[in-house]
């Protein structure tokens, strides 16, 4: 117990202090936190999934506040209790199809959907009425109107005179059973995490045909991987790359992409208007994206988005399914952006004196924000692990990830 | 093209002028006049074609509005005080320029055609009753003084060109050589039409081997004597183009030579290579070509930056061709020490005072022809420092203008005082008048409680804010920057010094700060006549956000940069700057991604100078000639475009 408090002082502390960049890496960094987490949380016999959540619920909190603009963190600890939630109703509910031989007045097992034990019909109504959720109805069940949920009763009623010793054994096992099958869950999330530069890139050849004109700004290395698993299968294409200052990851991006032999041409984030005209595509790698299918990404991406659906480039933004914020953008514990040191604008010597610093007796003020937001309707196409799509369908696929009930912690 | 815009320029005259016409003054409109209604006759017998186009249409074209009252007040001084500088008859220059207000406008900008049916229609009554007033001016003007007549026979000399060029374009030289023998003594009417159809043979015959000439020197047409002398050599100067060419024609007729010159030229494309090779014979500045050029941006110099100077700084004295004034203001361009539209402007109109007050005619030498062939030679140096901005060149052709229009009568000390104090009157009212205009018109969209934007450092917009600010106007300014050239920071540091509130930052936070902006204030290198503005590179983005948000972006832009040439986008026409300033960041050496990197053959550095924003983001340009919207740009530059040139 206590080296994972520490474990998760020190990660609160390292956001905190911004020293880990990227959603990526941020998101990698939480899901193995809350992996070691889960694996020490000690769980009660009843209520196993509540205890669970609360504890991932209370680390999630702190690292949330500690980095409230890194929306991955939020999208991973929501991720993470989905699938708590998940495994917990998948249990039930095999627990419930097996409550046809066992004893239907054991309502230990299935408490922690309702909280607190209900006559085991009514137990059994909701394990249904649970599974039905999971599986669609199927075409007769619609056709003849009866709903499965409305046969369970009787099933279950008819075999309530089961013996009911394996009850505490069986008990133990899923206690273990659940807290196993969260941990796999999980490790499942962090193989994604890790694996969806690859899953994205391998959809490159579908949208960059030869003799492309692309162009990007800001540093993504998903960017990048999609850019060179296009170039690796033979695909001849030329890139502009917007430098990004004052941040300059443009610098770092054209280095890798020429490092790997592509036609690199770095231009100045002012002339991204006059270049538009000549590209085919905008690639970008996203920093959230967020339920109504807008963009948070490296500042200067709503210029160039502005830009190419003035000359109707497509506007293309890469993210993986980490990124994807249940969200609005409208939402008030949204905070859409950073300020960094105006030193990164200004040298500091010069202008320091008239430097306004708050108290209002200064005459200058610095902005130099991260992020942009750029509106759905900038946005032609996410390419996601899952596949090309719509802005418009944004608020489906986040509607696969996350349960309703932790979009608020 | 030429077919087009030659025959237009006829016409309208034709409608208009006719109560202008017993003017004793000769002008070459007038003249030409004279020669396209002469010409229908010859012409249907020898070629028909050319006679039912030449009568142009669009006479009437949309924008035909008349000129503002209240401008042409304003500058009727100034053209008397013109007249009287030069010490020409001054009355019947006045006539002259009153004259031209119209149908010089005319010609330059139409973006309309009609139907040519309809023209033809219109243009017979005319015709037939034209030719006969037409002559009597002639004859009246040969008449009546010495210079007027040197006048009259040059523009006429120089007509057959013009007619060939409304043909076919390509055969001009060839007709030159033939005919300018015969058209530089006095013609008569008789005469000038058996020239004509001399021409017409002429025509047919350059047709056939017609199609070498270089599409230069069709436009800037060798109409001139001194092109005539040494004749079909297209000695294509670089890429000055508009201004050299603007230069010889001055010479000849004056106003129909403005005329074929207002089309814009072609420029030096240095995708070229036999041109660049033949560029390169002449220059004085040795550029060495970038290795790692940009493919998309080879029709355009892009030469190794920093290398010339130290060169160019040794040989400061053994240049003689080279005036001194001239040389430092190249250095100056070439170091970057001098920038800024108008401050380049500025510079180099001064160092051509210089040059004018050292100069001599030499023996054997005529004042008007030698002066414009020097400024030429200084004109295509400056460029090798650095390529000249549309308002330098409109400048340029100003002084050439000028040049052209001394009247033979005066005496040399005469003549550079006149040209003397022309020049520092265009300095004087049209950069700096202009931008005190300018301010008085904007300082009233300011309004207490205004945040403005500005972008970069420009020079008008400055003036607007500090003058707004000494009306104790309460606004607050946000400084927009952006790399390599972080001009925006010696915008700030002056705001400061002043008291005004500022806040600054970089471009790509536009989005981030466009929210709280109510105003947006952009300067411009220049106004074209499609209502682009072609700006320091960054505008067009700055622009395109405030309209997204609905933000009204005023542009300020003194009237002498406006220019009758198009564009549509920022690649075809532009400026690079040197690749290094992109890869090096200066003052920040945690950022050295891109060290060792600048000889990689896959990676390029592409620093562009320009942009072009379009219209439809701009609300409004606030000019010296008042506050107008984008769309009227073409009238501005139609209606006053001769007046520049006339002052």
């Amino acid at each position: 117990m206590p080296d994972v408090q520490s474990m998760v002082a020190e990660f609160v502390n390292k956001l905190r202090k911004r020293k880990i960049e990227g959603s990526q890496a941020t998101a990698k960094c939480t899901v193995e936190l809350l992996r070691s987490v889960i694996s020490h949380q000690r769980v009660p016999h009843a209520n196993q999934a509540a205890a669970l959540i609360d504890a991932v619920k209370a680390v999630g909190q702190q690292l949330v506040a500690a980095n409230p603009v890194e929306l991955a963190v939020g999208n991973v600890v929501r991720r993470v209790l989905h699938i708590i939630r998940e495994e917990d109703l998948s249990l039930t509910t095999a627990a419930m199809a097996g409550l046809d031989l066992l004893d239907a007045s054991d309502d230990d097992d299935i408490d922690n959907c309702k909280g607190i034990g209900y006559p085991a019909m009514s137990a059994a109504v909701v394990a249904a009425a649970a599974r039905s959720t999971l599986r669609p109805p199927s075409l007769q069940t619609l056709l003849e109107g009866t709903p499965e949920s409305a046969t369970v009763p009787y099933t279950s009623s008819s075999g309530a005179d089961s013996e009911s010793k394996s009850k505490s054994a069986d008990k133990s096992s899923l206690t273990r059973k659940l807290k196993h099958d969260v941990i796999e869950g999980v490790n499942q999330l962090i193989q994604e995490i890790s694996g969806c530069h690859e899953q994205i890139a391998e959809q490159a050849i579908e949208h960059i045909h030869q003799n492309e004109v692309i162009l990007t700004l800001g540093s993504s290395r998903t960017v990048l991987e999609f850019l060179c698993a296009a170039k690796e299968k033979k695909r001849s294409f030329r890139v502009f790359v917007a430098e990004g200052a004052p941040r300059y990851q443009g610098h770092l991006l054209a280095k890798e992409l020429v490092a790997r032999g592509l036609q690199t041409t770095v231009i100045t984030d002012s002339a991204v208007f006059a270049m538009i005209s000549r590209v085919n595509m905008v690639i970008i790698g996203a920093h959230a994206v967020m339920a109504n299918g807008g963009v948070i990404g490296p500042v200067g991406v709503n210029m160039a988005a502005l830009a190419a659906k003035k000359h109707a480039v497509p506007f293309v933004v890469l993210a993986g399914s980490h990124k994807l914020c249940p969200l609005y953008p409208h939402n008030p514990e949204v905070l859409l952006n950073e300020l960094r040191s105006p030193s990164e604008l200004l040298d500091f010597g010069e202008f320091s004196d008239c430097l306004d610093f708050g108290a209002g007796s200064g005459s200058l003020q610095v902005v130099n924000p991260t992020f942009d937001y750029v509106p759905p309707n900038l946005v032609s196409l996410f390419i996601t692990d899952t596949g090309g799509h719509n802005p418009s369908y944004m608020y489906r696929l986040i509607a696969d990830y996350y349960s309703a009930d932790d979009l608020v912690m | 093209m030429e077919s087009r815009r030659n025959p237009r320029a006829v016409v309208d005259p034709k409608v208009r002028q006719v109560g202008f016409f017993t003017s004793s003054q000769p002008d070459s409109s007038s003249t030409q006049q004279q020669q396209q209604q002469t010409d229908p006759i010859p012409a249907s017998a020898s070629s028909p074609p050319v006679s039912t186009i030449s009568p142009s249409g669009n006479s009437l074209s949309p924008v035909m509005i008349p000129p503002p009252r209240l401008n042409s007040s304003d500058t009727f001084p100034l053209r008397g005080a013109a007249a009287g500088a030069s010490s020409a008859v001054s009355p019947s220059s006045f006539s002259y320029s009153n004259r031209r207000d119209f149908p010089d406008g005319s010609t330059t900008a139409s973006p309309g055609r009609h139907s040519r049916g309809s023209f033809v229609k219109s243009s017979t009554p005319v015709a037939s009753s034209l030719p006969g007033i037409g002559m009597d001016s002639m004859a009246a003007a040969k008449s009546s003084s010495v210079p007027a007549s040197g006048l009259t026979t040059v523009s006429v000399a120089t007509m057959p060109p013009g007619l060939a060029e409304k043909a076919s374009g390509m055969e001009v030289q060839s007709d030159q050589k033939k005919n300018s023998k015969p058209l530089k003594e006095k013609t008569t009417k008789a005469e000038r039409r058996a020239i004509q159809e001399a021409q017409r043979a002429a025509k047919a015959a350059a047709k056939a081997d017609g199609g070498k000439v270089p599409p230069g020197t069709s436009a800037s047409v060798a109409s001139t004597s001194v092109k005539v002398a040494k004749p079909a050599k297209p000695s294509t100067q670089k890429n000055e183009v508009s201004v050299a060419a603007g230069v010889t024609e001055k010479k000849g007729g004056p106003s129909e030579k403005d005329r074929k010159k207002d089309a814009p030229h072609p420029r030096m494309q240095y995708d070229d290579e036999s041109r660049v090779v033949k560029a390169k014979r002449r220059a004085v500045v040795k550029q060495t070509e970038a290795k790692n050029r940009v493919e998309l941006f080879r029709h355009l110099p892009q030469y190794e930056h920093g290398t010339q100077l130290p060169d160019l700084e040794t040989k400061f004295f053994q240049l003689d061709p080279m005036h001194p004034a001239v040389y430092k203001v190249g250095l100056q361009y070439l170091s970057g020490d001098i920038s800024g539209g108008n401050a380049r402007c500025i510079a180099m109109l001064q160092a051509f005072q210089e040059v004018v007050k050292d100069y001599s005619t030499p023996p054997e030498k005529n004042l008007n022809r030698d002066m414009t062939a020097k400024i030429s030679s200084y004109v295509s140096f400056l460029i090798e420092c650095r390529p000249l901005s549309i308002s330098m060149g409109n400048a340029i052709r100003f002084v050439k203008n000028r040049i052209a229009k001394l009247p033979i009568t005066l005496s040399e000390s005469e003549a550079k005082a006149a040209l003397q104090s022309d020049i520092e009157r265009f300095i004087n009212d049209k950069i700096i008048g202009a931008d005190m205009v300018i301010v008085k018109h904007a300082v009233t969209k300011i309004r207490d409680g205004d945040v403005l934007l500005t972008y970069g450092s420009p020079t008008a917009v400055e003036m607007i804010l500090l003058h707004a600010h000494e009306l104790k106007k309460k606004f607050r300014v946000l400084v927009v920057d952006s790399r390599p050239k972080l001009e925006g920071q010696l915008l700030l540091r002056r705001l400061i010094k002043r008291g005004i509130s500022c806040t600054y930052t970089h471009i790509n936070a536009i989005s981030y700060i466009m929210h709280e902006v109510t105003k947006v204030f952009l300067g411009a290198s220049s106004v074209l006549s499609n209502g682009t503005v072609y700006s320091r590179v960054g505008t067009a983005c700055v622009a395109m956000v405030a309209s997204a948000f609905r933000v009204p972006v005023l542009v300020c832009c003194e009237a002498y940069k406006f220019h009758e040439r198009v564009q549509l986008d920022s690649i075809c026409s532009n400026e690079l700057g040197d690749p290094n300033a992109i890869s090096k960041v200066h003052g920040r050496e945690d950022i050295n991604y891109l060290d060792g990197l600048t000889n990689n053959a896959n990676l390029q550095f592409l620093n562009l100078m320009y942009d072009a924003t379009p219209s439809d983001y701009i609300s409004m340009i606030i000019t010296d000639y008042g506050m107008v919207p984008p769309t009227s740009v073409p009238v501005i530059v139609r209606e006053y475009q001769k007046e520049h040139l006339l002052v």
